[in-house]
């Protein structure tokens, strides 16, 4: 029981839910990234047309605003983690069930830093600067949970 | 090959313990015993219910009691025709905010035992609490408002509170 309960406080627990999960279009520049997860297990960046890759892809350049196109090209499978933050101990909706680190990861080839999970076992496994290589999950459905970073040896 | 991606589900769920503070365990506790309870703000006199413990306009303790009457008056609504939770009412259902008499904010309630078409604003309504036995320390121990024979009440009486 809480400290508040034992208070003589009313405590209740509360779930607030999407029922089913929130589903949503990705468009043609997100979709082209998943179909590439789904079907090729490979990472893809676009080419801004000021020559910055961005990974993920975008529409739009956020520095100008200009239209991102379509010159997608393969990032990693390596990169170097430029932050990181340990996750003691995952939620349910956490694609892994044991702690791991959420990082910036730049990917080889990328310009810019994407938001991923490292399985580093330990947080004494984690540094900045270090390498990661990504793995794929056997059955990919084209999301973001069909892939992780592990630390190279 | 199969077809692009072209849509993703994201998982949305809030998992938490919530702690009713004084206001809301008073208004919790008489709930059950079939009472509606609001405070009074010592500074500007106004009724806030279910009670906040302060008034948001003075920021001063909120410590006087007020019990509110059982019956008060449609001020807005909304008629719910979307299936969007497996908790919610059969779909049509009336949501709305009850101004209850001696209250100086409405409070927000299901309206039913009357068609959805025929909720207005101003409709006198009563409250119709959940039977004894199956209160608990929650907004539903309140099951609804329904109409009163009352003629509908006068726009000027509500209409600084919509």
């Amino acid at each position: 029981m809480s400290d508040a309960a034992q208070a003589g406080a009313l405590v209740d627990h509360h779930v607030l839910e999407f029922p089913g999960g929130f589903t949503r279009s990705v468009g043609p520049v997100i979709g082209r990234f998943l179909t590439a997860v789904r079907d090729d297990a490979q990472l893809l960046g676009v080419r801004l047309p000021d020559g910055r890759v961005v990974a993920p892809p975008l529409e739009y350049d956020p520095a100008t605003g200009a239209a991102g196109g379509d010159d997608f090209v393969p990032v990693g499978p390596g990169g170097e983690v430029t932050t990181w933050t340990w996750i003691a101990e995952p939620r349910p909706e956490h694609l892994l069930d044991r702690s791991f680190a959420f990082a910036l990861i730049r990917l080889d080839g990328a310009d810019t830093a994407m938001l991923h999970a490292v399985d580093a076992g330990d947080p004494a496994a984690m540094r900045t600067g270090m390498r990661v290589t990504v793995r794929f999950a056997d059955d990919r459905v084209g999301s973001v949970t069909d892939f992780w970073f592990t630390p190279d040896p | 090959m199969s077809e692009p991606v072209t849509t993703i589900t994201s998982p949305i769920r809030l998992d938490y313990e919530i702690t009713a503070g004084a206001g809301a365990s008073r208004f919790l506790r008489e709930l059950v015993a079939g009472r509606i309870v609001g405070q009074r703000c010592p500074v500007c006199g106004k009724v806030y219910v279910p009670p906040r413990g302060s008034c948001p306009v003075d920021g001063v303790a909120t410590d006087e009691e007020v019990e509110l009457a059982h019956t008060g008056t449609v001020t807005t609504f909304c008629v719910v025709n979307l299936e969007f939770s497996p908790l919610a009412p059969e779909v049509p259902y009336v949501c709305a905010q009850v101004l209850l008499d001696g209250a100086d904010i409405a409070l927000f309630a299901l309206v039913a035992e009357v068609p959805a078409a025929e909720v207005r604003m101003g409709m006198r309504v009563e409250v119709v609490f959940a039977p004894p036995e199956e209160r608990t320390y929650s907004i539903t121990s309140i099951k609804w408002f329904r109409p009163t024979d009352e003629p509908d009440a006068d726009y000027d009486s509500y209409k600084e509170y919509l």
